[in-house]
C-alpha cells in the first residue's frame, strides 16, 4: 500500500472538502450524495420554545434526521425560554463561543449587527424562490442592505376573542367593534358582565410591545420624527393615546394585567376570565388541542367560541406589530459555512412546508409565498393571520430605523412603562415627559 | 528492636540526593505559598479577575460584540442621571434592610424555638430548611402562581373567608409588587438565619443559664444578658453573609415581575442585568453592578471591624 503522508493527506482531503462546498447546494442535491465535511459537522440551533410544541417535536424527532441524512449536518436544536435568549447570546458572543445558529426575535438582529455573519447569499436566494420577504425583515433583519440573518418566520398578535359573549353585548360576528372607540365601548359592557378583556402591560417580551406599540401609532403618536432622528414621542397624539389607555384600562380590563407575562393572557382567557386579549393564534390552537378541557360556561367547546380581529382602528389608522424571528449565523462558528448550508436547506420549500403545516397558522412564513399554502384553507379561525406580513408595515423606533436605539427602547420596556405608569396613576403628559426623556437619553 | 531499626540514619544512607523543590518546600514560607496557591488560583480566577473586567468594561463604552473605547466615568454620569437607576438603589436598600430585619427576628425566634426540647424536634428542624434547600427559581415560581392576578391561591383563600371581596393585584401593585417580592425573601432566608443562629445557640454552655436562673434572673433577662452577647459573633456574621446575598439579589425578581410593573421593583442586579444582557450595554450594566461595591464594602468593614472589637474584648 502506498505511503501517503500527513502533509498529502491534508492536501487530498482539503482539495475535497473544497470542491464540496463551493458547489452549493445544487450540486449537493444533484450527486445525491452529503457535503464532504472532513468530519461529520455539528451544528448547533438555539431557538425558542415554540408555543406550537408539536413543532418543537418535529424539529427534533424529523427534521434532525432528516438534516443528518440529506447534507450530512448533525443538527443540535436546543430550545429555551424566550426571554431567557438574549442572556445566551450575550454570553456567547462574548465569550466567542456558542450555538452556531440562534433564532433571534423582534429587531434583535439590529443589537448583535457586528456579531453575526452575513448572509446575504442565502436570504436572497430564499426570498427570490419565494415571493420575496416582506418589507418587515428589511427593517429588523438588514443592516445597510446587507441581511443579518436569514428571516425565518413571523408570528403576529390579533385579538382572540369570545364570540358568545361579544354577541350577548350586542355585538355579531359582522358588526364587530371596528375602532378604538367602539372596542372600548364594547369592553367597558363586557367588563360589567364580568368578562373583561385582558391585556399586559408588564416587562415581557411580545405581548406587550405588540399591543401598546400599535395603540400609540393609531393615535398619530411616534419615536422619532420624519428626519428620523429627532425624539417626538412627546406630542398631543401620545398624550391622547395615554389618556385613552387610562380610560380603556379603567373601564375595560382585567387590572392583574400590570403583572402579566406572555402566557398569562392564555391563562386567563382559557379558564374563561377575559373575552378578548392580543395575542398569538397559541390560545385558539390550544383550546383546539384539548376541546374536551377547555370549554365554555355553557358546556360547548371553547374553539367553537373563539374568533380574531385586527386591533382596531384609531384616529391616525390600524396597526400590528408582529414578533418576527430571524436565524442568525454568529461570527465566531467556525462552521459558517455549514450554517448557511444548513439555512439554504431548511428554508427551501420541501423541508419548510411540514414545520409550516405543524403551526396550524400560529405563524406566517417569512415570504409572500406562503399565503397560498393549504393550511390557511384548513381552518377559517386562523385566516386573519395569514396577511399578517404584508399589513406589518412598522416597527419599534418608528418612523427611525429600527435599529440599536429602537431595541434599547424596547428591551427597556419604556413605551410600555409610559402606559403602565399612567394606568397606575401618574399624569398622562408626565408619563409621556418621562418616556420622551428616556428616549432622549438613549438617542442622544 | 524493629521500631529503632526504622528510625536508624543507616535507613537513609542509600537515598538519593534531595531536589531543588523538595529543599525549597522544607522552607516554611515557600511551603506556605505552595499551599495557598490553588485557593489564590481560585480566587483570581473566579473572583478577581470579574471583578477587574467589570471595572474595566465600566469604564469603557463596550457594547455586545463591540469592544470598546475608554470613556472614564461617563457611565456613572449616565447613571446619575438615571431615574430607573435611582428606583433601583431606593428598591435595593429598602428591600435588603426590610428583610434583613425581618428574617433576623424571624430567624432568632425561630432558633430560640428549635432550641427546645421537643418530640419530632430532628424531623422539624429538617423541614424548616426546605425553603433554604429547594432551588430558589422553582420556589419562585410557585410563589409567582400564588401571587397570579387571576389564580391567586391566596386571593382564592382570603375571598372564601369573607376577608376580600375583589382580587388583590399583588405582583401589578407597584407597593403591593416590591412587598410581594420581600416577602418570598424573608420566607426563603429565615432558614438560614435560623440554622446558623440555632448552631451558635448550641454553643452557649446551659451552665451559664443554669447559674442565671440560681441568681433569680428571669427569662427575657437571660436571653438579655447571657443569650444576645454570646450570641452576637455569630449572628454579625450570618447578617453580613445575607446583606451581601440580599443586596445582589436577583433571581426572585426575575422570576416575580421582571423588574415591573413600569421598573417598580428593579433592584441592582436586575437593572444591571436588563441594561448589560437585554439591551446590550454591557459597560453601562458593568457600571451599575459596581455601584453595588462601595455599599457592600463598607457594610463589610464596618462588621468585620465590629466582630474583631467583640473578639479581642
Amino acid at each position: 500500500m502506498p505511503r501517503v503522508t500527513r502533509r498529502r493527506f491534508l492536501q487530498i482531503s482539503g482539495v475535497g472538502a473544497a470542491a464540496a462546498q463551493t458547489g452549493g447546494l445544487a450540486s449537493l442535491l444533484a450527486t445525491s450524495r452529503a457535503p464532504a465535511y472532513a468530519q461529520q459537522t455539528t451544528l448547533h440551533w438555539l431557538r425558542w420554545n415554540d408555543f406550537v410544541p408539536a413543532s418543537d417535536q418535529l424539529l427534533k424527532t424529523k427534521l434532525a434526521p432528516q438534516c443528518e441524512k440529506d447534507l450530512g449536518i448533525k443538527l443540535n436544536i436546543e430550545t429555551i425560554n424566550a426571554n431567557d435568549l438574549q442572556a445566551r447570546i450575550t454570553s456567547a458572543i462574548q465569550s466567542g463561543t456558542g450555538a452556531d445558529v440562534i433564532c433571534a426575535v423582534s429587531n434583535w438582529p439590529q443589537l448583535y449587527a457586528d456579531s453575526v455573519a452575513d448572509v446575504s447569499d442565502v436570504a436572497e436566494e430564499i426570498g427570490k424562490a419565494q415571493g420575496g420577504f416582506y418589507d418587515l425583515f428589511k427593517i429588523v433583519a438588514q443592516n445597510n442592505g446587507k441581511w443579518l440573518g436569514v428571516p425565518w418566520t413571523i408570528v403576529a398578535g390579533l385579538l382572540t376573542n369570545r364570540k358568545s359573549w361579544f354577541e350577548e353585548v350586542g355585538y355579531a360576528v359582522d358588526k364587530l367593534p371596528g375602532t378604538w372607540d367602539e372596542y372600548r365601548a364594547a369592553g367597558k359592557k363586557l367588563k360589567a358582565a364580568g368578562h373583561p378583556f385582558g391585556q399586559t402591560a408588564g416587562h415581557t417580551f411580545g405581548d406587550a410591545p405588540s399591543f401598546w406599540y400599535p395603540f400609540l401609532w393609531s393615535f398619530g403618536g411616534r419615536e422619532i420624527a420624519d428626519d428620523k432622528k429627532t425624539v417626538a414621542l412627546d406630542s398631543k397624539e401620545t398624550v391622547e393615546s395615554v389618556k385613552f389607555a387610562v380610560a380603556f384600562w379603567k373601564d375595560c380590563c382585567d387590572e392583574g394585567g400590570l403583572a402579566w407575562d406572555d402566557s398569562s393572557n392564555n391563562r386567563a382567557f382559557l379558564s374563561g376570565t377575559i373575552s378578548s386579549s392580543n395575542n398569538g393564534a397559541s390560545i385558539y390552537i390550544e383550546a383546539k388541542r384539548k376541546a374536551d378541557s377547555y370549554q365554555t360556561d355553557k358546556g360547548k367547546p371553547m374553539k367553537d367560541d373563539i374568533f380574531h380581529t385586527r386591533l382596531p382602528k384609531g384616529p391616525a389608522g390600524q396597526f400590528i406589530y408582529p414578533t418576527p424571528m430571524t436565524d442568525m449565523v454568529m461570527k465566531y462558528s467556525p462552521n459558517q459555512k455549514a450554517a448557511k448550508d444548513f439555512l439554504r436547506w431548511v428554508n427551501s420549500k420541501p423541508v419548510f412546508e411540514p414545520w409550516f403545516t405543524s403551526q396550524q397558522g400560529y405563524c406566517t412564513g417569512a415570504t409572500t409565498a406562503w399565503e397560498q399554502d393549504p393550511v390557511w384553507n384548513a381552518d377559517p379561525v386562523l385566516l386573519p393571520f395569514k396577511d399578517v406580513g404584508r399589513i406589518s408595515t412598522r416597527y419599534a423606533g418608528h418612523a427611525g430605523p429600527s435599529g440599536r436605539a429602537a431595541a434599547e427602547t424596547v428591551t427597556k420596556y419604556i413605551i410600555t412603562d409610559m402606559y403602565a405608569k399612567a394606568i397606575q396613576g401618574m399624569a398622562p403628559e408626565e408619563a409621556v415627559k418621562w418616556a420622551h426623556g428616556e428616549l432622549a437619553k438613549i438617542y442622544a | 528492636m524493629a521500631t529503632v531499626e526504622a528510625v536508624s540514619p543507616r535507613a537513609y544512607a542509600g537515598t538519593p540526593r534531595r531536589g531543588p523543590i523538595t529543599r525549597l518546600l522544607e522552607d516554611e514560607r515557600w511551603l506556605a505559598s505552595f499551599l495557598l496557591m490553588p485557593t489564590i488560583v481560585l480566587l483570581g480566577l473566579f473572583i478577581a479577575y470579574p471583578f477587574i473586567k467589570g471595572v474595566l468594561l465600566a469604564v469603557t463604552d463596550t457594547k455586545v460584540g463591540i469592544p470598546g473605547q475608554f470613556v472614564g466615568f461617563a457611565n456613572f454620569d449616565k447613571l446619575w442621571h438615571d431615574d430607573i437607576f435611582r428606583v433601583a438603589v431606593y428598591n435595593t436598600f429598602l428591600y435588603t434592610f426590610v428583610t434583613t430585619v425581618f428574617k433576623l427576628v424571624l430567624g432568632l425566634w425561630l432558633a430560640l424555638l428549635l432550641n427546645r426540647h421537643f418530640r419530632g424536634k430532628a424531623f422539624v428542624r429538617a423541614f424548616i430548611l426546605l425553603p433554604f434547600i429547594i432551588p430558589t427559581v422553582l420556589s419562585t415560581f410557585a410563589w409567582k402562581w400564588m401571587f397570579d392576578p387571576t389564580f391567586s391561591v391566596i386571593n382564592w383563600m382570603l375571598f372564601h373567608l369573607g376577608m376580600i371581596t375583589g382580587r388583590i393585584n399583588w405582583l401589578g401593585d407597584p407597593d403591593l409588587a416590591i412587598i410581594s417580592v420581600m416577602v418570598v425573601n424573608v420566607w426563603r432566608g429565615v432558614p438560614f438565619y435560623a440554622i446558623s443562629l440555632l448552631a451558635g445557640l448550641q454553643t452557649i454552655s446551659p451552665e451559664l443559664h443554669e447559674a442565671a436562673a440560681i441568681d433569680g434572673a428571669r427569662a427575657w433577662n437571660r436571653f438579655r444578658y447571657v443569650t444576645w452577647p454570646l450570641l452576637l459573633p455569630v449572628t454579625m456574621v450570618v447578617v453580613l453573609f445575607s446583606v451581601i446575598q440580599t443586596f445582589a439579589d436577583f433571581q426572585l425578581v426575575y422570576v416575580l415581575t421582571g423588574g415591573g410593573p413600569a421598573n417598580h421593583t428593579h433592584l441592582f442586579a436586575t437593572y444591571a442585568y436588563q441594561i448589560g444582557v437585554g439591551t446590550g450595554l454591557l459597560s453601562e450594566g458593568a457600571a451599575v453592578s459596581l455601584a453595588i461595591f462601595p455599599v457592600l464594602l463598607l457594610v463589610v468593614i464596618i462588621q468585620l471591624v465590629y466582630i474583631r472589637r467583640v473578639e479581642t474584648v
